[in-house]
């Protein structure tokens, strides 16, 4: 996982799954879903992002249903990092388990939509390109840490079934 | 040193003596729930790169429920692979258009104090009524659990929930649910609720089952009831004899609780969520001086369309009519629910008012079935979830209330308080 630097996209408060990714664009496949990411609440969003832009949450990013597709989009997408006050707990594994970098990031209300952001995910430094600003984050938890540098949960299950043959 | 349910049973699948929260720990899984909307699609292509089978099919249960029945190509493509990774695996149990999965897990007996299960689906939380654990993961993380019959979890801390004292009338366990999702917020990560007091006490499994299924819109990683006589006479009738430890799944005397909240369950009044979050609720009158007119009553989902919620939607309804210009619709959440609604009348009931019953399955909750909203229309729904789109298209607008005051709203064309319609 390298470091990323793109513009930051700014979310506020429990952005929900469904608003991530809609139902009714369910049976579709994932790149026709993911141009409604978010449409709901910024519908420049998925027509606009650029491959390694940063996605910024406020509290409980990601909150409500276990669909995949909702951090799917955002790999999809090429979303290089989310970057949220908080994130609701089954979107977080899926995230990490998908290898879309998320990381806790208490400062994310002083990031304003357009500012230039460099992030190293591994490390958790996350540099304010814009303002001349930078921040130390609590890094991914050791125990994802493998199956993140791995490039995610099949990359670490096709190692674990490897070794047990 | 004194252990909360949810310790003990995270202790004994991860094989260890006892475990402290935030401690991460590896769990053998007892049961392993998947669906069609995010199950054998999803699974399979990762079973085959992974070239493997599954860890165990006698512990996994496949539902079909959110794309049935078929509207559409897509949906019955679906449909049709979901049988087939069945045949492939020779998965024991499997529900084709029987019911919600949250609703089947009890109603065919799978589950049991104690069990450590996995669902594919956030409101997998439902089966806690029982006292077992049960959390909702992405269908990645399924895939990995159907490969190695494993998960790695983070130890939650336990926050009590005690609610005191009878109900009045026309206030049920939905009401709860409205209230605390305002009075707790959404963000529990990685917490536990565990609901206890004298009113749960004397709760029906229909009515507690709505207390765990909508830990998830608190955020939760899951949420327990301990079990007791009443869980025990429903486990026997739906033909599954508890163990002989069942009654022993409980917290200890004096067990570590992060948190501890009191309610008095007197005191509650119906309560409805506005758009566009369940958190966003109040008391039923403050709505009703709002005069919210609206265009659909829906009762449906594994939350509001169980039997019990069948029968407050009749109760309302005998001898009145849904109003012109509103359309009430029901979606039974299982096909026995179904069925005994029929036998009992309860049906007719809600015909004779001007209802139309819908196919058994997860329908418009999630905008996948018949009773999806035109823009700006509005809906009071007995569902649990009324995300911005959630029902349909993104200017629409979504109010929760118990199946009680949906009935009346449909009644009355307008979001009322139900305790008018209950005299």
């Amino acid at each position: 996982m390298s470091v990323v630097e793109g513009r930051a996209w700014t979310f506020g408060d429990e952005i929900n799954t469904d608003v991530m990714a809609p139902g009714i664009y369910f049976k579709e496949p994932m790149e026709v879903a993911a141009r409604h990411c978010l449409e709901a609440v910024d519908p420049e969003f998925a027509v606009n992002v650029q491959p390694g832009d940063i996605v910024i949450g406020g509290k409980n990013f990601g909150v409500g249903s276990a669909r995949e597709q909702a951090a799917m989009a955002f790999r999809e997408l090429k979303v290089g990092v989310l970057l949220a006050e908080s994130f609701a707990r089954i979107f977080y594994r899926n995230a990490l388990n998908l290898g879309v970098p998320a990381l806790m990031f208490p400062e994310a209300a002083e990031i304003t939509a357009g500012d230039i952001l460099k992030v190293d995910p591994v490390g958790g430094l996350v540099e304010n390109v814009s303002h001349g600003k930078q921040y130390q984050l609590e890094p991914i938890p050791a125990h994802l840490m493998a199956m993140i540098r791995a490039g995610g949960l099949m990359q670490h299950l096709k190692t674990r079934i490897k070794t047990k043959d | 040193m004194p252990k909360t349910l949810v310790q003990k049973i995270i202790a004994r699948a991860a094989g260890r003596e006892s475990v402290v929260p935030g401690e991460i720990v590896t769990a053998q899984v007892d049961l392993a729930m998947i669906l069609d909307s995010g199950g054998p699609r999803k699974i399979w292509p990762r079973l085959k790169e992974l070239d493997v089978g599954v860890w165990d099919p006698s512990k996994i249960v496949v539902v079909a429920d959110h794309f049935v029945p078929p509207a559409d190509p897509l949906s019955a493509a679906i449909l049709k692979l979901t049988r087939e990774f069945v045949a492939e695996y020779q998965i024991e149990h499997f529900y084709d258009m029987e019911g919600i999965c949250h609703v089947l897990l009890p109603e065919r007996g799978h589950l049991q104090p104690g069990m450590f299960c996995c669902g594919g689906d956030s409101h997998s939380t439902n089966a806690g009524a029982y006292g077992c654990y049960m959390a909702g993961f992405g269908a990645i993380e399924m895939a990995g659990v159907l490969v190695t019959g494993e998960i790695w979890l983070g130890v939650p801390e336990t926050i009590r929930v005690n609610w005191q004292g009878a109900f009045s009338s026309g206030v049920v366990a939905k009401d709860i649910m409205l209230k605390l999702a305002r009075e707790l917020g959404m963000d529990n990560a990685f917490k536990t609720i565990e609901y206890g007091g004298d009113t749960i006490a004397t709760m029906p499994m229909t009515e507690r089952v709505v207390l765990t299924n909508m830990a998830a819109e608190l955020g939760a990683e899951t949420a327990l009831i301990e079990p007791d006589e009443i869980t025990l006479d429903a486990m026997r009738a739906a033909g599954r004899p508890p163990a002989a430890d069942a009654l022993s799944w409980r917290s200890d005397e004096g067990a570590d609780y992060s948190q501890v909240h009191e309610f008095d369950a007197a005191q509650l009044v119906p309560q409805v969520a506005a758009p566009h979050k369940p958190s966003n609720s109040g008391p039923v009158p403050d709505f009703e001086a709002e005069n919210i007119q609206i265009d659909q009553a829906y009762i449906g989902a594994c939350v509001g369309a169980k039997i019990s919620d069948l029968h407050m939607v009749a109760e309302v309804l005998k001898q009145r009519q849904v109003a012109s210009g509103t359309r009430l619709l029901v979606a039974p959440a299982s096909k026995r629910v179904m069925a005994e609604a029929a036998a009992d009348g309860t049906l007719a009931t809600i015909t004779a008012a001007g209802g139309s019953i819908l196919p058994t399955g997860c329908g418009a909750c999630a905008a996948l079935g018949a009773g999806i909203l035109a823009e700006d229309e509005v809906c009071i729904s007995s569902t649990n979830r009324n995300f911005q789109g959630r029902m349909g298209a993104n200017s629409s607008r979504v109010y929760l209330g118990s199946p009680y005051t949906v009935a009346a709203s449909a009644v009355a064309g307008k979001i009322v308080d139900p305790r008018e319609f209950l005299q």
